[in-house]
């Protein structure tokens, strides 16, 4: 069995551990509206990526806020707003769908026995405040060059735009190499 | 007529009851378990599941395994798990099955390595079972790649997936079945159904939300032949034993064990083939493939239509 030691360990050399969220869902929420893209976030993301120092210092921030609040391991496309703000990336199988087969009976993770699978938080999450049906989005595969990149950035560069359905009713799905919103397509 | 390679397809189509059943590689070079295993098969399953290095432990691979069962008459379908590869070798391993002539694949994520024989092994998991379910009918209905690469031609498998409908989340199980639906599967094949009420649960729930309609859904069981047996599967993430079912293991001799849980498989059998919407089950008997015909026998689930014609014929 893992030890907290171990979980730290791994947390530390950005492997993934299941991390519940610190910030309650109507504040992320909240959170959330303020950083909605708009013109002045766009500019200040444009600025960003044209000022290397700035986007080094503005990306570490990032990462603290971030990691403290969500585990966040800077996978550079957030998809908390579709997750209750619980990170799937941290999941010892990065699973960005839902929960594997493994979870325990009484919630928790099969790779982490004593931590809780951060599906079931999501779940339990957004359950909690009607919103389960986001879970039923198909998520894409990530883009995996983008880790260490600012998440922040790329959602107001409009680069995550594609990055899960908007349905929620089980329709098919369409073709996967297709972004779901191919005006804003990723680098 | 079921021709080879299209036996599950048209036991689905024409909405028989569907048998399936693992059919577990060797950890060795030694072909000739597979050979036997897939003969013990042959009269009895629609279809046999060659396993992809189940359980995180190194075995001879599910393709190479798929093309022994084939040459034993015996229709294979191909799992591939995404623990071990990446979205290049999961799609030409996809490829090969469908230059290889194999029917049916089965996709998922695949047990972590922890509980391996490799645990000291670097975990891939590059994309989920959902993402490669969705890359799976892509290749197969729109001939792309992920990466958007024309295939000519592309592959034509039947493509399934796997649920869980007893671990938490329990009120989420069904929808992510529907998730899987969306991205592609076509059938789905689940873990050990031990617990009845909890599965008819679950099947209630995917009805309502119309998904049993869309998917032919095979119940997994099998056999706990052994105390020890037992004991280890309780161990496996996933798997719930209630306390009834060991109760009654435990509460026969020894020796008597294996009898029991032949019986008691059967039964369950029995009693999912009462279910209105379920296409058929999926029989795991951990690499004890000859207590398949037994188990169905008692069922009341004779050998499969390929079978008795091959009688006749002879």
């Amino acid at each position: 069995m893992e030890t907290a030691v171990h979980e730290s360990a791994a947390a530390g050399a950005n492997r993934p551990v299941p991390t519940p969220p610190r910030l309650s869902l109507p504040l992320a929420l909240l959170l959330q509206r303020l950083l909605r893209p708009q013109r002045l976030w766009y500019a200040l993301a444009v600025w960003l990526e044209g000022t290397p120092w700035a986007y080094r210092t503005f990306t570490a921030i990032e990462k603290t806020v971030k990691g403290g609040l969500f585990g966040c391991r800077m996978c550079a496309q957030c998809a908390l707003p579709s997750t209750a703000y619980a990170c799937p990336m941290s999941c010892p199988k990065e699973l960005r769908n839902g929960p594997c087969g493994g979870v325990a009976a009484n919630g928790d993770c099969e790779v982490y026995p004593g931590l809780r699978c951060v599906w079931v938080i999501a779940y339990e999450r957004a359950a909690g405040a009607g919103r389960s049906h986001d879970l039923r989005r198909l998520q894409r595969p990530i883009d995996q060059r983008e880790w260490g990149r600012s998440s922040w950035v790329n959602y107001w560069r409009g680069r995550d735009a594609g990055l899960w359905s908007a349905d929620t009713s089980f329709a098919p799905a369409p073709p996967i190499e297709q972004p779901f919103d191919t005006a804003q397509g990723r680098r | 007529m079921s021709a080879l390679g299209s036996r599950l397809r048209d036991a689905l189509r024409e909405r028989r009851f569907a048998v399936t059943a693992e059919l577990s590689p060797p950890r060795s070079a030694d072909a000739e378990v597979l050979r036997r295993g897939a003969r013990v098969l042959h009269d009895w399953v629609d279809a046999a599941n060659v396993t992809d290095n189940q359980g995180a432990m190194v075995r001879v691979s599910s393709l190479a395994g798929c093309v022994l069962a084939l040459a034993e008459d015996v229709e294979p379908v191909m799992q591939l798990q995404c623990r071990d590869r990446n979205r290049l070798a999961l799609q030409s391993e996809l490829l090969g099955a469908g230059a290889l002539g194999i029917p049916n694949v089965l996709l998922l994520t695949g047990d972590h390595q922890r509980f391996g024989d490799h645990p000291d092994a670097r975990g891939v998991f590059d994309i989920d079972s959902v993402q490669l379910l969705w890359t799976a009918r892509t290749m197969r209905d729109q001939g792309k790649l992920l990466s958007g690469k024309t295939l000519k031609p592309p592959p034509a498998w039947l493509i399934g997936g796997v649920e869980n409908p007893f671990a938490p989340p329990l009120a989420f199980r069904a929808e992510r079945l529907g998730k899987k639906i969306a991205a592609g599967a076509e059938f789905v094949q689940t873990q050990y159904v031990f617990d009845l009420p909890r599965f008819r649960a679950w099947m209630e729930a995917a009805r309502e939300l119309g998904l049993t309609s869309r998917c032919a859904v095979l119940a997994g069981v099998g056999p706990i032949p052994t105390l020890r047996a037992l004991e280890r599967m309780q161990q496996i993430p996933g798997i719930v034993i209630p306390p009834a079912v060991e109760q009654r293991l435990r509460g026969v001799p020894p020796e008597r064990v294996r009898d029991e849980s032949i019986a008691m498989c059967a039964e369950t059998i029995a009693e999912l083939r009462a279910l209105p919407d379920l296409a058929g089950v999926h029989i795991m008997a951990f690499g004890a493939e000859a207590l398949v015909p037994e188990i169905l026998e008692r069922a009341g689930l004779g050998r499969r239509a390929h079978a008795r014609e091959n009688e006749h014929v002879g």
